[in-house]
């Protein structure tokens, strides 16, 4: 092992030149890894006007934001945004995010349920490693006039649409499948061995809906041609890729599922090696405020966690939001709960399984 | 005298030295230890050969490396076969301008990224695309015809990714061979095919080598294609060490596949030259 701690030094040395190059030219940068919508450009602009601070923003999403730090150790950027289950198990693991400091960050801007749910969620070893920004759900995004009979994710194998689903080969659609089959993954969590059971029938049933799948979808904009094509009439999506559809064509809207839609949180967090922790304090306190807020839930689609900022949401997808959820909906949201470390081994060989089939 | 030699020796290697050993070394010997790590706990590793045992041991991923291998070679012989008469055409048939008019033609789908030139054979394919709906126009399909997501679409994209990397070496060798060498060739009464087969191919030999290696290991490493034409039922090895790297953060087995594949080109590159008869020093020379 000694040679390679010489080179990893040398290149560790290396690297630390380059960075502190790039550094000293600008020492209030705020270099954020966030979603796409999660920073538009006016939000911006109004926050290095009042602050001072430089904002750089990388997009991303939830499995490459944690391999890009853990490529770093934590380096490269000063805030990213993971999803809350997405904290503890990473955290634990490679060590790639730093502890919050509370006393920073305005609490009474937070809707105060979300905010303790997030906190208790994102704990290791008793310090609070991230506070809640932007939620959703995803479920179904359904063409009502061609294939209204899709009501939850197990209808997406059902003969009457063949060939015109769509779904992604990713861990929300296992999940997805498997409360509709009548199971609970939650609960499973943390017990491999009924995990990899479940996982099991899960495997089964994607592989013998297979033949109704027109392609696994990857990314956002596929899926909206897709669907707006007319080439697909039913696929599992986010509930604001449904709303944006439904703006172009009436017919076209996001269905919860009647097993429930799947609830995430995405939070803010602070990379190991960020080193403009003061500038990232600012920006979260600063689009937390309500009126900011609002303007992220315009440009991204999605409610945050800021307490009064509904009261400046465009009518439209107030309306849109209300059809979608009723209120009984809104109850069998299910929340993901954080990922226990070594569960996406078990879902990648089923998901990489099920392509293969 | 000497030493300003000596000086200038080792300076005009050092980029050289450097290129290759940051670039391409020390990362091999870091995957190189990082594929014999395996995870027994939060946190905590062994060295071990379990990724290479799941290698083997799951038929999924064997499977997948050897349809990624067959299904390279296929495409590299195809692009063999539609490359071969059009680089005879520009370099013995065409002439002056024709001739770098050609060429140019061929050249200049590869002013666009390879993103977008995917994309362009995805409008031309699916359902509600430009194929599709000149057919219906047409009268020669009743409904929408999908022609994407499948094998043939995938091999469609990846002989059009790669023909250029073809065209280019076996119009240069092409070019090298003498008319004179041809005429003498049917003087001596060869017929068409004999011609082909006894002057021009084996003189377009390490043009064809050439040709094929670099054809065959762009396929081979392929991602964007597979991923955007393949659609569901394309399993690519990249793919595969794509998602252990980012999806599962599996950066060990992911190593691990990577060195599977790194073996893999190598070997059936070096069966190639075997076969042919050639050396790398022959073809690259």
């Amino acid at each position: 092992m000694k040679p390679l701690n010489t080179l990893k030094l040398t290149a560790s040395a290396l690297a630390l030149c380059v960075a502190g190059l790039a550094q000293s030219a600008s020492a209030e940068t705020l270099r954020l890894l966030t979603w796409g919508g999660y920073a538009p450009e006016d939000v911006i602009a109004a926050f290095e006007a009042e602050t001072g601070h430089k904002v750089e923003v990388t997009l991303s999403n939830n499995e490459e934001m944690i391999a890009k730090l853990r490529a770093t150790g934590g380096g490269g950027f000063d805030l990213a945004q993971p999803s809350q289950d997405r904290i503890t198990g990473p955290q634990e693991e490679f060590g790639i995010y730093k502890p919050m400091d509370l006393s920073k960050i305005d609490e009474s801007q937070f809707i105060a349920s979300m905010l303790a749910a997030t906190k208790a969620n994102t704990t290791v070893g008793g310090e609070v490693y991230g506070v809640p920004h932007v939620w959703g759900t995803s479920g179904l995004v359904v063409d009502t006039a061609k294939a209204g009979s899709v009501k939850d994710y197990t209808d997406l194998c059902s003969a009457d649409v063949a060939g015109k689903v769509s779904y992604r080969l990713k861990r929300p659609t296992l999940i997805g499948f498997a409360f509709a089959m009548g199971m609970d993954p939650f609960a499973a969590y943390g017990d491999e061995a009924a995990y990899s059971e479940i996982m099991a029938k899960v495997e089964a049933k994607l592989k013998e809906c297979k033949p109704n799948v027109k392609t696994y979808w990857s990314g956002g904009d596929e899926l909206m041609n897709l669907v707006r094509s007319g080439e697909v009439v039913a696929s599992m999506a986010w509930d604001t890729g449904g709303w944006k559809l439904n703006s172009d064509n009436p017919d076209i809207t996001f269905v919860a599922p009647a097993s429930g839609a799947l609830g995430w949180i995405d939070t803010f967090v602070l990379p190991a090696k960020g080193q403009a922790d003061q500038a990232a304090y600012d920006w979260i306190n600063y689009v937390m405020r309500p009126d900011v807020a609002a303007k992220i839930t315009e440009s991204a689609g999605n409610f945050t966690a800021s307490k009064g900022a509904d009261e400046y949401a465009s009518a439209e997808l107030k309306a849109q939001y209300q059809a979608s959820f009723p209120p009984e909906a809104v109850d069998n949201i299910k929340w993901y709960p954080p990922v226990p470390a070594g569960l996406e081994a078990i879902e990648g060989g089923v998901l990489d399984r099920v392509q293969a089939h | 005298m000497q030493a300003h030699a000596r000086l200038g020796f080792i300076l005009l290697l050092t980029p050289l030295l450097l290129w290759l050993s940051l670039l391409i070394i020390i990362p091999h010997i870091d995957m190189a230890l990082l594929s014999l790590r395996e995870r027994v706990g939060v946190a905590q590793y062994e060295t071990s050969p379990a990724n290479y045992l799941t290698f083997f041991g799951e038929p999924l991923y064997l499977r997948t490396f050897m349809r990624t291998a067959v299904m390279s070679i296929l495409a590299t012989a195809i692009t063999l076969l539609i490359a071969f008469p059009v680089s005879f055409y520009i370099a013995k048939i065409a002439r002056g301008r024709v001739q770098s008019a050609l060429f140019l033609l061929c050249l200049v789908p590869f002013w666009v990224s390879e993103l977008v030139r995917t994309f362009g054979w995805m409008i031309l394919l699916r359902e509600t695309g430009v194929i599709s709906s000149l057919l219906q126009y047409l009268g020669i399909a009743s409904g929408p015809v999908e022609m994407l997501y499948n094998d043939a679409a995938m091999m469609v994209g990846l002989v059009y990714t790669s023909m250029l990397f073809m065209v280019v070496p076996l119009v240069t060798t092409l070019q090298s061979l003498d008319d004179a060498v041809i005429e003498a060739g049917y003087d001596l009464g060869g017929s068409g095919p004999s011609v082909l087969r006894e002057i021009i191919i084996p003189h377009a030999t390490p043009g064809i080598v050439a040709g094929s290696i670099v054809v065959f290991m762009l396929s081979l490493g392929n991602y964007l294609t597979p991923t955007m034409l393949g659609g569901k039922d394309s399993l690519w090895f990249t793919q595969l060490i794509y998602s252990q790297f980012i999806v599962r953060f599996n950066w060990e087995l992911g190593a691990a596949f990577g060195f599977m594949l790194l073996i893999l080109s190598s070997v059936i590159v070096w069966a190639m030259l075997r076969l042919t008869g050639q050396t790398l020093e022959k073809t690259m020379g």
